[in-house]
């Protein structure tokens, strides 16, 4: 039998997963990827949420992951709705493109 | 009926109002009727009001009307409210009654101009105004109205605008009583912080109770001194009441003699218990302004040929009697003075517009003379004025000014002199108007055309529609003019029976009936005379003022129409001691520095700090909004730090976890 695995390797997973999408979210340039790499850190933050949920025994953990998740869908219907618009006005546009409201 | 006071003010109020609306559908001279009418209707609430008081005891001669609360604001209670008591119902008597002549006789004068009902508007805004100075029962509805007078005042003496001198002239009253109103307001300031009210009764109450300090009361005192020196044309705000005469001579008679320049008088009446509250040399200040004005401007109305100008220095002295008498403690003797002189100045003004009417606009007493002839009735009324005024018995002026040099006398010997002095100076320069204007030789044909002709054609306007040109000839005026004028004669002629003294075998009965009625009012502040060497001596006093007049009389006489001596008309008094040149050059060089001065202290000082501190936040701003990249990836990455150092400052320094 397979020893169970720890809950600290899905804290370890979750930690790297957030900084692959924090990573990416610095270095990318294309909208699309950077938000991806939102989603990213957001499941992320799910994964941590539902492994300690599961080590404490509290089902709260798991009702915050539910709201994240609706959030998420929330926004990518928002999001990806704005980023298709610019690009379909700016085509190739990058999001350092997008600084008409600099100071 | 004194609750109806409101009334007094009202009617005027109503009749500049139908005037602005329907003014020119009325016209010429339906609207001058109507002003007089509303004017007349005041008088006729005054006089029953008047009755109502003298029905009523002594002590219950007092009611305060108030219409609403005006500025409440935490403890400042101010409330449009109006104050029925002897003294101001005897104001509006004679403000109304006097005015309301005035009206009728404008109805003649200003009958052809132009703008006709404007000008009646402005009378009656100005009958309204002067009727709230006198019946407001706290300083500040007493200000509202002695503004309003400023305001008419300047409207009316600058009537005929296109003039330069008149517009000028306007300009200069406006400023002039601008410094007088600075002192009544910052005496306000300092009743309301000392008091904590502006009403009259609250002042005086305090006064009388001792609850004001001397100091205070001092500071009162002197602020609505400066005040009644604008408004009052004393000493030395005086010089905006000669340059007044620019306005049409209505006005000259209604506002610049008898009633807007007693205002300050009035004032000074109303609070005499703070006046006594003060320390002694404030009223002896008071006293002294008020002498040297009266001489000052009787010396310089002896060598001025305007016949005007001559009753308006003349109008300035006789207010420095006034004020002489309230400096000396005699209230009643101020406003008995202010009465009888309201008479008799309104009838010496409206004789010199209806000379000057007859004239066709020629106001230089050398192109006049022998006009007794072709006007008998301004003539003869004229000369009731003049006696009045000399101080002749049996007419007004010489009663109230024998009354007025008494209490000089009982105050101090110095100021009886000048006040005598004045007295011959006043029968002198009076006479010689006379003389110059109705006796003596006709010096008006050889003048009239010549000069007739560039006048009107200076004016945009032709202000008389009647010149006739060719053939001059002085005329009569028509009735609408004279019959004011008989009926202030006869004011001015028997005026003095008000306040008769109790000297020469006069009836007990009729004596002193004037301070009877004051009485409630002055009780605190006038002087008790009774004992001194002046009043033991009543009867001596009388006949050296009687001698006073008849020798200024009998020298005009014999220096202006006898020409047994040689006429003294120096420069100095023509020119008014040089001190309007003084005034003008004093603010034109060292005073227009110092303004200067003020001004670059205000642009580069206050506005510098001002715009340093809008010039500092913007550079703050734009230093700020610099940091606004517009590059998302650099926000995440400083949200990311903001996040890791807020999680290590929670970690490692408040030790969570």
């Amino acid at each position: 039998m397979i020893a169970a695995i720890e809950p600290t390797w899905y804290l370890l997973l979750a930690a790297m997963l957030f900084g692959i999408g924090a990573f990416g979210l610095l270095i990318r340039r294309n909208p699309l990827v950077m938000f991806m790499c939102i989603e990213l850190m957001l499941n992320a933050a799910n994964l941590t949420f539902v492994a300690l949920a599961t080590q404490l025994g509290d089902i709260n953990g798991q009702t915050a992951v539910f709201f994240v998740m609706v959030v998420a869908a929330a926004e990518v219907v928002v999001g990806l709705g704005i980023i298709v618009s610019i690009l379909r006005r700016r085509p190739g546009a990058t999001a350092d493109d997008l600084a008409e409201l600099k100071g | 009926m004194a609750d109806l006071v409101w009334l007094i003010p009202a009617f005027p109020l109503a009749g500049f109002a139908l005037i602005l609306l329907f003014g020119r559908r009325l016209g010429d001279p339906r609207a001058g009727y109507l002003a007089t009418a509303a004017v007349f209707a005041s008088f006729a609430v005054a006089v029953a009001i008047y009755f109502d008081l003298l029905s009523r005891p002594e002590d219950e001669r007092q009611t305060v009307v108030t219409l609403f609360s005006w500025l409440p604001v935490g403890s400042l209670q101010i409330d449009l409210a109006f104050l029925a008591d002897p003294l101001s119902i005897l104001m509006c008597l004679f403000v109304t009654g006097i005015g309301g002549l005035i009206h009728l006789f404008a109805v003649g004068y200003m009958h052809g101009d132009p703008k006709f009902s404007k000008f009646f508007m402005y009378l009656n805004l100005f009958v309204f105004s002067m009727t709230l100075l006198v019946l407001g029962e706290n300083l500040l509805v007493t200000f509202l109205g002695w503004e309003g007078v400023g305001t008419c005042s300047y409207l009316l003496i600058s009537f005929w605008h296109t003039r330069d001198s008149a517009a000028t002239a306007g300009k200069k009253a406006f400023v002039t009583n601008r410094v007088g109103d600075f002192g009544v307001m910052l005496a306000m300031f300092l009743a309301f912080e000392s008091v904590g009210s502006l009403s009259y009764p609250v002042l005086n109450e305090a006064a009388e109770t001792g609850s004001l300090a001397a100091s205070t009361a001092s500071g009162i005192t002197l602020l609505l001194l400066l005040g009644a020196a604008g408004k009052s044309a004393q000493i030395p705000l005086y010089l905006w009441l000669p340059d007044a005469m620019e306005g049409p001579t209505p006005v000259s008679a209604l506002i610049h003699a008898a009633t807007m320049v007693t205002g300050g008088v009035f004032l000074l009446t109303r609070v005499n218990p703070v006046i006594v509250a003060s320390y002694d040399w404030v009223p002896t200040t008071i006293a002294w302004v008020g002498a040297i004005t009266a001489l000052f401007a009787a010396t310089i109305a002896l060598a001025q040929n305007d016949i005007k100008k001559v009753l308006a220095y003349s109008t300035v002295s006789q207010i420095g009697y006034m004020v002489l008498a309230v400096g000396t403690g005699a209230y009643v003797a101020a406003i008995f003075h202010m009465v009888t002189h309201a008479a008799f100045k309104a009838l010496l003004f409206l004789g010199a517009g209806s000379v000057i009417h007859g004239m066709h606009d020629e106001q230089d007493m050398r192109k006049m003379g022998a006009l007794r002839a072709f006007m008998p009735i301004t003539a003869a009324t004229f000369i009731v004025g003049w006696l009045a005024i000399a101080g002749v018995p049996p007419f007004s002026g010489f009663w109230s000014k024998d009354e007025i040099l008494l209490f000089a006398m009982a105050e101090s010997v110095p100021l009886y002199v000048v006040g005598v002095v004045t007295a011959v100076l006043t029968a002198f320069y009076m006479t010689r108007q006379v003389i110059m204007v109705f006796f003596g030789e006709a010096t008006w044909t050889s003048h009239a055309n010549e000069d007739e002709a560039p006048e009107v054609a200076e004016g945009d306007e032709p202000v008389e529609t009647h010149d006739a040109h060719g053939e001059f000839k002085p005329h009569e005026s028509p009735p609408v003019m004279w019959i004011p004028l008989v009926v202030l004669a006869g004011l001015a002629a028997v005026g003095g029976i008000i306040n008769l003294p109790n000297v020469l075998g006069i009836p007990s009965g009729t004596q002193y009936k004037l301070e009877e009625w004051l009485h409630p009012v002055v009780e605190f502040g006038e002087a008790e005379i009774t004992g001194t060497w002046a009043y033991d001596n009543k009867v001596l006093l009388i006949v050296i003022a009687v001698a006073a007049a008849l020798a200024g009389l009998v020298l005009a006489w014999t220096v202006y129409l006898k020409k047994r001596i040689q006429p003294w008309e120096p420069t100095l008094f023509a020119k008014g001691w040089y001190y309007d040149q003084a005034v003008s050059w004093f603010m034109g060089n060292p005073g227009r520095d110092g303004f200067e001065a003020v001004a670059e202290f205000d642009q580069k000082v206050v506005d510098g700090a001002v715009n340093g501190v809008a010039v500092a936040v913007k550079e703050t701003a734009s230093g700020t909004s610099r940091s606004q990249t517009g590059y998302v990836r650099q926000y995440a990455g400083i949200i990311g730090i903001g996040v890791v150092l807020l999680l290590g400052w929670f970690v490692v320094i408040r030790g969570i976890l």
